[in-house]
């Protein structure tokens, strides 16, 4: 058999690794215990975090794993980093590892920086040479020259980040594993961050990144894994797998039906239902940011009602209200016993999240026949996330003196 | 067919789970020397009186004991040297002590490290060791002080020193493998190791000459106690020649063989133990 050169080698190779954590139902500390309950026999749960996990990463890649709380991203970050052991399957590595769980393992608050560059890096696999060499280029970088001799306790901990952070990008690690270590910073701290990890892969460093920001998978990464309860939904490109992501973590919890069972008014007139559609008329949980969509709602009367009105707000995650708009100066009089369907389509320019509606129907000035708060929700997805609440079709331009336009139109 | 290690060789090194040793040796090497270095300067240089109560500790014990067992019980009148045998004692003692004691919750006080960083897990328990080595050396200063100012003279018999120390250090750092790894599923070590320690420092000629017990049996039960064959070699080798080796000491030479069984069961099943546990620390604590 011929051996491939070592450059074309996938850098990781992850290869049906299955793990199962057994967490007894109560954890027995003590000898004592033992021996006066020799017989009791406590149970255990056993928690499969990873089942059947395989991919490869080539070199030089910027590889995002992504998954919400619990599903398994960071057990499978710290099996590649053999810190915990597989129960089956392989893993294999091409180059030297460093693993980024924390920043600053190892830190010690009572000894001097020094001592904790020294300290951390040979942590990350320097030897104390290298460790002693590097030194000043850490603080310099860290932009800590003066304190040097500070013992960490009394920096403050913006100072702590930078110098860990210092340290970490003078290991020469040819695979990188990070732990969403940037939760930490603030947003030019973050940056910085991203640079760094920007340059090291142009440098042809591999990089494994665990996170559940979508913002960042979108941005920086070539391909990413999903992974939900310890198997993998998908291995693809960043924007399918943050919408995927999105979906998972919106749409179990609401799909299209309601999260609050709040109600007010006297339900004369009742809401049935509450949902939304795709441009199609589709039922649908998840709509792309620019697409038309619909909120609809089905209203039954109980009672005659003279000219109803209907209305509906729409809010986000954060119960921050978007939109809301009613058929006032759309009159019309029910019969008892007599069905209507509220519906409003609009484009959608909302920014990516959840939008919840909460739809009424009222009479006259505040008579409520039925207000169902957040009764229906879909997912926004899209690329582009600016953080503000919409994100509308514009055109940006810019104008010299000279008279030299530069015109483009962004939409997402 | 490809057997499991050419599929290895050909994506690549394997990464196998955590272990007790394994990896690169000289990385397995500079993490421990690091880690001991880090805990003797904290202990060392944490306080103003760093050096200072390092020395204090052993030697406020020398005292009260030397003015107990000179005035009170007259026992260590009529041993040549007995001072410095006492503090010699007292100090090598202090060194096994504070080795395996202070191994007992290594690992698990450094978590942090364990479920954070890849490393063989074998290192935290052998620089505890090394720590007291440390500590050791910075004691034994003052004991060889003490000892040419009482009239010692150095011989070519304190050439077995050394080698009585690294194997006192050799079964600490069994012990303490063992009981690292036990304290991980169970608490109580702790206290029950107290208990031991304190019956070992009572089970050694180190606050009594061994000749002074006045039953010989009991003395040749103390003998079978790997830190009173020690203790008692190096009172030998070390301050006084007419004083009787570990093996005079002994009921019949052979007798030898149960401290040397007792260092080498601990060594043994310390590693076993460890090695056992080692992959499975970073999930269970």
């Amino acid at each position: 058999m011929t051996r491939p050169s070592e450059s074309d080698l996938p850098a990781v190779v992850v290869d049906d690794v299955s793990k199962t954590f057994r967490k007894p139902h109560e954890q027995v500390h003590t000898l004592k215990e033992r021996v006066l309950h020799p017989l009791k026999r406590t149970g255990h749960d056993d928690f499969e975090a990873l089942k059947n996990v395989s991919f490869a990463v080539p070199r030089g890649e910027f590889f995002g794993i992504v998954g919400r709380n619990g599903s398994g991203k960071s057990t499978l970050l710290k099996c590649m980093a053999g810190i915990y052991s597989v129960d089956s399957g392989d893993i294999y590595v091409n180059g030297r590892v460093s693993t980024f769980i924390e920043l600053g393992v190892g830190f010690n608050p009572d000894l001097a920086a020094r001592d904790n560059v020294a300290l951390n890096a040979i942590m990350l696999g320097l030897n104390p040479k290298e460790a002693r060499e590097r030194f000043d280029r850490v603080i310099r970088f860290a932009e800590l020259e003066e304190f040097v001799d500070l013992k960490l306790k009394n920096y403050s901990s913006g100072m702590q980040v930078r110098l860990a952070f210092s340290v970490m990008i003078e290991v020469d690690a040819d695979i990188l594993l990070i732990d969403e270590v940037l939760a930490v910073g603030d947003a030019a701290f973050q940056q910085k961050c991203f640079d760094v990890f920007h340059r090291m892969k142009d440098e042809g460093r591999t990089i494994l990144f665990v996170t559940h920001d979508m913002g960042s998978v979108r941005k920086f990464c070539d391909r990413a894994l999903l992974i939900e309860r310890g198997e993998t939904q998908m291995i693809g490109k960043p924007d399918e797998v943050a919408s995927n992501y999105l979906e998972l973590n919106f749409g179990r919890e609401v799909s299209a039906e309601g999260v609050q069972t709040e109600r007010y008014g006297d339900q004369s007139a009742e809401i049935v239902e509450a949902w939304f559609e795709d441009e199609h008329g589709e039922r649908a949980t998840m709509i792309p940011q620019g697409e038309t969509c619909s909120f609809k709602t089905r209203v039954a009367f109980h009672e005659d009602a003279d000219h109803p009105t209907f209305a509906v707000l729409l809010e986000n995650d954060a119960h921050q209200p978007l939109f809301a708009t009613s058929t006032e100066g759309v009159h019309r009089s029910f019969k008892d016993g007599e069905e209507a369907v509220f519906s409003v389509t609009f484009e959608n320019w909302f920014t990516p999240g959840r939008l919840l509606a909460s739809p009424w129907v009222i009479r006259g000035e505040n008579d409520l026949f039925d207000r169902r708060p957040r009764l229906a929700s879909i997912v926004v997805t899209g690329k582009r996330n600016t953080g503000a609440l919409v994100d509308l079709p514009h055109d940006v331009s810019l104008e010299t003196g000279s008279g030299e336009k530069l015109t483009a139109r962004v939409t997402s | 067919m490809a057997s499991r290690a050419d599929v290895s060789s050909v994506y690549g090194r394997r990464i196998r789970g955590p272990s007790a040793l394994g990896g690169d040796m000289r990385r397995f090497l500079h993490l421990t020397w690091t880690l001991a270095v880090t805990d003797f300067k904290l202990r060392f240089f944490g306080s103003i009186l760093g050096y200072f109560w390092q020395l204090m500790r052993p030697l406020m014990l020398f005292a009260v004991l030397y003015f107990v067992f000179t005035e009170f019980v007259r026992i260590g009148r009529q041993a040549p040297n007995f001072a410095v045998v006492l503090l010699l004692g007292i100090v090598t003692f202090g060194f096994f002590a504070d080795a395996t004691a202070g191994s007992i919750s290594s690992v698990v006080d450094r978590e942090n490290l364990v479920r954070k960083i890849h490393f063989p897990r074998m290192v935290i328990p052998l620089s505890v060791v090394l720590t007291a080595y440390f500590n050791f050396l910075v004691n034994l200063f003052a004991v060889a002080v003490f000892a040419l100012a009482n009239g010692v003279m150095p011989r070519l018999t304190w050439l077995e020193f050394p080698v009585l120390i690294l194997i006192l250090g050799l079964w600490a750092v069994g012990l303490a493998m063992l009981l690292s790894a036990l304290y991980v599923k169970a608490r109580d070590v702790h206290p029950i190791w107290e208990v031991v320690t304190q019956a070992m420092f009572y089970a050694a000629p180190v606050i009594y000459p061994i000749e002074a017990i006045p039953k010989p049996a009991w003395g040749h039960i103390v003998m079978l106690n790997p830190l009173a064959v020690i203790i008692e070699q190096n009172r030998h080798a070390v301050i006084d020649p007419g004083a009787p080796t570990a093996i005079d000491a002994m009921a019949a030479s052979w007798n030898i063989a149960i401290p040397a069984g007792i260092v080498l069961v601990s060594i043994v099943l310390g590693f076993w133990m460890f090695n056992r546990e080692a992959p499975k620390i970073a999930e269970s604590i």
